[in-house]
């Protein structure tokens, strides 16, 4: 079969960055073809601007052999291309069937159509095995549910080119199963299909071809049959990671935080951290390992005061700190490098030097009587710019000017200087150039080797494994296993991460083996 | 698109200039149309307003209670809120102050004048802070909230004005304030009093509050970014509350101002719209205590010579108002204003 | 007590509330279409004084109030189309903008009235648009005294809340509107063009809201005054919030305001200062954002410009 969309050369300059770098991208007839590379390589770029979303500065975009020029939505449209975005296009308070025809109604006179918009969603549920209520309201569904209305936007606009942006991202396990499964149906069918990710392993399990960018330079093009793991992350990294982070073994003390049956609830009374205990000892990493979206998040914000907690107790320091507010959490002992730097972490128009005291600002010596002390909040600055190698080393600079990884090391140089007795690190990796990851992570390892509690909360595992000295699953708001580093290996947290019981793993294990020779 | 140039300060400066002058060359258009010569019109403005010691004077006066509207918006603005109510804060904080100066007629004047004016503050704080609580507590947008205040404020003082305070004149007005809590005039006949140095402590006070204290830090973190500030154990409700409290305060000394300086007792609706240009005035001086004072002063100016040009031209005085509508739209929309500029730049 | 009651359901005040209603009603309806678009709407007021103006003005020159009508709508439709240029294509703050337009509809109106009339309290008295009298509803006992003879412009609200309601719910039109209000990214990736959306939604915005002030210059009086709007912009935007967006409950707000408004000269004779009844649409609208009465939640994107890409 011959292709049926060809990029040549595709470049895009962003202000600060160049997202597209010359790349190639070609995709074959009813094929998955896999589009990956790290977070900020250019990979979703590359989509928007055959969506029409981004305009091009170079290069051209041939279609069924026919060049094109999309500078619209609508005319990627019309090409029978469709787009499932990470976040969601859907309006919320429509139902399934009006946010599926929006745009294309179908219409009896001047008005819409209702009963053939709803028979025409349910032939097409029908046809692709995509299950959906068409007079359900987008907002009561769960997001595997809205991402099949997903689905079926861009299948009723007839696209036979189907864009999927990170789509499991947000999905449980069970739900990326369903998702492959759909996505086998579509390519039976004849449709052809481009899957942004960024994880390996669903490269190999769904895709026919694979495509690597980094740093928005296409680095190869790969038959998943003819590839594999290590040779995908050697493309999208560029080259081998130390895996392992120089460090001794853990020494670890007293015990410095206590969550005993700590439960949280979202806004809407879901339960998102079900019953958690665990502790953290002076001097030792606790890495809690898990699909984004399992609780982390609410369990650290829980910890920090920043979440109300629906029952338990956390104890810091033999404190019981339960409902304190984030400064009084913070006074006693507490840091936290959040895990999204840009919402929580920093406040982008305030100057490196302001945000070095986010927290601290109200304390001695930053503020003596209520006033400011610009002398020592300046000097403050220069030492941590100095230690942490903050680049560019301008106190006055507003932080929106940094790049990812150095707006990083405002956060960790202001929470680490602090030497708290809980260090509570999020994400702390997410978005950062190699050589900061390394720095980061020996910084860790010195605050533990001081005596901090680490608390780890990473996706990445690889980052987990290395910091860690105990590990912890969490899996639907629960923690499923606490495990000493040696006795964790990656297809053992790989199958807890999934919802596996850890009694269920030791008894697979056996017959398992057995099964494997 | 090429790496952006890094704004210079002159250009903060340009973007208001150019929306002035915009707004101006909009307005000779308007002055055309009733067959009159722009540059006559503007030259009398200007003459009127600024031609002499006295004028300027006149200006002063006209400006001093825009420079605490503005200031409010301004104030607000920089702790992220919208502060559109401040002419209600203004009308609670200037029955207050009324109050205070006709009913504690025996008061020392060292007494009696501070506390009409921490009455006419209390006021407008108190006012404001309706907005701010709910905006804190239950999340409900203040621009909405500080509209309806503007108007329950404007009929509460009806009803205070017209019933219970009456002053017994045929007119809508309460009882005449006591000298003894009258600012007093410092370039007589003009009616400038020392309510506009007060406006320039104050602008010293928002300066240092906003960029020199610890709660300045605050306020500003939770207009810039609630999630951080929360973060950064900022309490995001506490800080909304005061700062509303703040905005209002101010917004209620113009209230003050204009009772205790220019009316001396409450009349019904004095106000000319001095919250809504308060708006105008926070914008275009960039939400800075020191671009506020200018601004007050571009408008005072305008509404300081207006009269005159109403009287010697065709010119209704009405294009006033209109020119300063014509600033908002201008100075909102920035992006025009830029785009105007850089195409200037490329040509 | 009695007689309270008895007044209170009078058909008298009813008649009277469906015309104090009237004006609120067409600019509420206005607010709808540019909330739901996503461009927040506080010059309505602005766009009300504006469209009174224009409908005194164009009755005088012209004699036919009906005339007046229409170029009172493409007045505020013109004021809309600043409106939504400012707000969509310069992404200007929409409450400034929205300001700017209050002032500058206060500032022009009297700027023209004193140019051309010569005064600046109040224009000439011109001819208004009769009262008529509906064959099917005034045969009916009761109804007949309250909706029985009216002026057209009373009927032609009610008839607009129910057109509004079809087109905003039944259409494919609508179906956009909805969503453009709502997250209008979504709304562009399938085509959908938010920007021309937004500028027809706010220039019908300003014809409707201008209708209203129509009402008030050339039905309920005969004259054009300056600031005659009086806050009613500000009630219909009230309306507009207390009914959540939709036509049908901006019609219910604007019918209980109007009957507030009706009922508050007969109150005062009873000891209640009519500056309360005054107040009421607007403390009510508090109370219902508070959420005390099942909370009031705006369209998501009402008041954010969109930026493609």
């Amino acid at each position: 079969m011959g292709k049926v969309l060809e990029m040549r050369a595709i470049t895009k300059q962003f202000p600060r960055v160049l997202a597209n770098d010359k790349v190639d991208f070609d995709l074959n007839h009813g094929e998955i073809h896999a589009l990956v590379g790290e977070n900020g390589s250019g990979k979703s770029t590359l989509m928007s601007i055959l969506y029409g979303l981004y305009q091009k500065d170079g290069g051209e975009i041939i279609v069924r052999g026919q060049p094109v020029q999309i500078t619209e939505p609508r005319q990627a449209i019309d090409l029978k291309i469709g787009m499932v975005f990470q976040h969601f296009m859907l309006i919320e308070p429509l139902t399934v069937a009006e946010n599926i025809v929006l745009g294309s109604e179908i219409r009896k006179g001047p008005f819409l159509d209702h009963k053939r918009m709803v028979s025409e969603v349910e032939r097409l549920s029908e046809e692709y095995g995509l299950k959906i209520d068409p007079n359900a309201k987008v907002a009561d569904l769960s997001v595997g549910l809205q991402q099949r209305v997903e689905i079926l936007k861009a299948l009723y606009r007839g696209a036979d080119i189907l864009i999927l942006d990170e789509p499991t991202a947000v999905l449980t396990p069970q739900e990326v199963e369903d998702l492959f499964e759909v996505l086998n149906t579509l390519k039976s069918k004849g449709t052809s299909i481009v899957f942004i990710t960024h994880k390996i392993k669903e490269v190999l399990a769904v895709s026919d071809r694979v495509s690597v960018l980094r740093r928005g330079k296409k680095i190869g093009t790969k038959s998943t049959a003819e590839t594999n793991e290590q040779e995908l992350a050697e493309m999208m990294v560029g080259r081998v990671v130390l895996l392992r982070v120089e460090k001794g073994p853990a020494k670890p003390g007293r015990e410095v935080l206590r969550l005993d049956g700590v439960t949280v609830k979202d806004q809407f009374g879901h339960v998102k951290v079900n019953n958690v205990s665990l502790t953290v000892r002076s001097g030792e990493v606790l890495g809690i390992a898990g699909v984004e979206g399992n609780g982390q998040s609410e369990l650290v914000e829980a910890i920090a005061g920043l979440t109300k907690v629906a029952g338990g107790s956390i104890h810091l320091s033999n404190q019981d700190i339960t409902g304190w507010s984030p400064l009084r959490v913070r006074r006693a002992g507490f840091g936290l490098v959040p895990e999204d730097r840009h919402r929580r972490g920093l406040v982008l128009d305030y100057s490196v030097a302001d945000n070095l005291i986010l927290g601290l600002h109200g304390s001695k010596p930053f503020v003596h009587n209520g006033l400011r002390s610009e002398k020592k909040i300046a000097e403050h600055a220069e030492e941590l710019i100095r230690d942490y190698d903050i680049r560019p080393p301008v106190a006055s600079q507003p932080a929106r000017a940094l790049s990812g990884g150095n707006q990083q090391k405002i956060v960790v140089a202001r929470e680490f200087t602090q030497n708290p007795d809980l260090l509570i690190c999020s994400q702390p990796t997410r978005g950062v150039d190699v050589g900061a990851i390394e720095f980061i992570h020996q910084q860790v390892i010195a605050q533990r080797d001081q005596g901090a509690a680490v608390l780890l909360v990473s996706a990445e595992l690889d980052e987990v494994l290395s910091l860690s000295d105990r590990v912890a699953v969490m899996y639907n708001g629960e923690i499923v296993n606490v495990m000493p580093i040696e006795e964790v290996t990656e297809h053992k947290l790989g199958f807890l991460m999934l919802g596996g019981r850890p009694e269920e793993y030791d008894a697979n294990e056996v017959s398992g083996s057995a099964d494997q020779d | 698109m090429r790496t952006k140039i890094k704004a210079l300060p002159w250009q903060e400066l340009l973007l208001p200039l150019a929306a002035v002058v915009l707004a101006l060359l909009i307005g000779s258009v308007f002055i055309l149309y009733v067959g009159e010569n722009p540059l006559t019109a503007y030259g009398i403005l200007f003459k009127e307003s600024l031609g002499s010691v006295r004028n300027i004077a006149t200006t002063l006066q006209r400006a001093t209670p825009l420079m605490f509207t503005g200031m409010a918006v301004a104030f607000a603005f920089r702790a992220g809120l919208f502060n559109i109510g401040a002419e209600g804060q203004l009308y609670i904080g200037a029955f207050a102050a009324a109050w205070v100066g006709f009913t504690f007629a025996n008061l020392p004047r060292i007494i009696h004048l501070p506390l009409a004016i921490v009455a006419g503050m209390a006021g407008g704080a108190l006012w404001a802070s309706i907005a701010g609580v709910l905006k804190a507590k239950l999340g409900v947008h203040e621009v909405i909230n500080t509209i309806m205040l503007n108007f329950i404020a404007l009929f509460l003082t009806d009803w205070l004005v017209t019933g219970p305070f009456h002053g017994g004149s045929w007119v809508p007005e309460t009882a005449r304030i006591s000298a003894s809590a009258a600012l007093s005039r410092i370039y007589p006949p003009t009616r400038l009093t020392t309510a506009v140095y007060l406006a320039v402590v104050a602008a010293a006070a928002v300066y240092l509050i906003l960029w020199k204290t610890k709660r300045g830090y605050e306020l500003r973190a939770v207009g810039l970014n609630p999630s951080a500030a929360e973060y950064g154990g900022i309490n995001v409700a506490r800080n909304t509350i005061i700062a509303m409290a703040i905005s209002g305060a101010l917004a209620g000394l113009a209230g003050t101002e204009q009772i205790l300086g220019l009316h001396n007792r409450f009349i019904l609706r004095f106000s000319s719209d001095l919250g809504f240009m308060g708006v105008a005035v926070a914008l275009l001086g960039k939400n800075h205590p020191v671009g506020v004072i200018l601004a007050a002063i571009l408008f005072g100016a305008l509404q300081a010579g207006s009269a005159a040009m109403d009287r010697l031209t065709a010119v209704p005085r009405e294009l006033i108002t209109i020119i300063q509508a014509l600033i908002i739209f201008f100075v909102a929309a920035e992006y025009l204003i830029r785009r105007m500029l850089r195409l200037k730049e490329d040509a | 007590m009695g007689d309270v009651i008895a007044m209170m359901f009078n058909t008298a005040v009813f008649a009277a509330a469906l015309r104090m209603a009237t004006p609120l009603i067409f600019a509420a309806l206005g607010g709808i279409f540019s909330e739901r678009s996503g461009v927040v709407n506080i010059a309505l007021e602005g766009m009300m004084l504006t469209g009174a103006f224009t409908a005194m003005f164009v009755t005088y020159h012209t004699g036919m109030p009906w005339v007046g009508v229409l170029g009172a709508m493409l007045a505020g439709g013109l004021i809309g189309l600043i409106h939504a240029i400012f707000c969509v294509r310069y992404r200007a703050n929409q409450v400034v903008t929205g300001t700017a337009i209050n002032i500058f509809a206060g500032g022009l109106t009297v700027f023209l009235l004193r140019f051309f009339f010569g005064t600046a309290g109040t224009s000439p008295s011109v001819t208004t648009i009769p009262d008529i009298t509906l064959p099917v509803l005034s045969s009916i006992p009761w109804i007949d005294r309250i909706l029985g003879r009216q002026n057209p412009l009373v009927y032609l609200a009610l008839v607009a809340v129910v057109v509004v309601h079809i087109v905003i719910y039944k259409t494919p039109w609508g179906l956009r509107l909805r969503a453009v209000g709502e997250h209008p990214r979504a709304a562009d990736t399938v085509g959908v063009n938010v920007f021309k959306m937004r500028y027809i939604s706010v220039v019908i915005s300003g014809a409707l809201a201008g209708l209203g002030g129509t009402y008030l210059s050339i039905a309920h009086l005969s004259r054009f005054s300056e600031g005659m709007t009086a806050g009613r912009g500000f009630i219909a935007l009230a309306a507009v919030i207390f009914g959540k967006w939709t036509p049908l409950g901006a019609l219910g707000a604007c019918l209980f305001f109007g009957y507030a408004d009706a009922l508050q000269m007969r109150l005062q004779d009873i000891g209640i200062p009519t500056q309360f009844m005054n107040m009421l649409p607007y403390v009510l609208t508090m109370v219902a954002l508070a959420g005390f009465i099942g909370r009031a939640v705006g369209p998501k994107a009402s008041g954010e410009p969109y930026i493609k890409g």
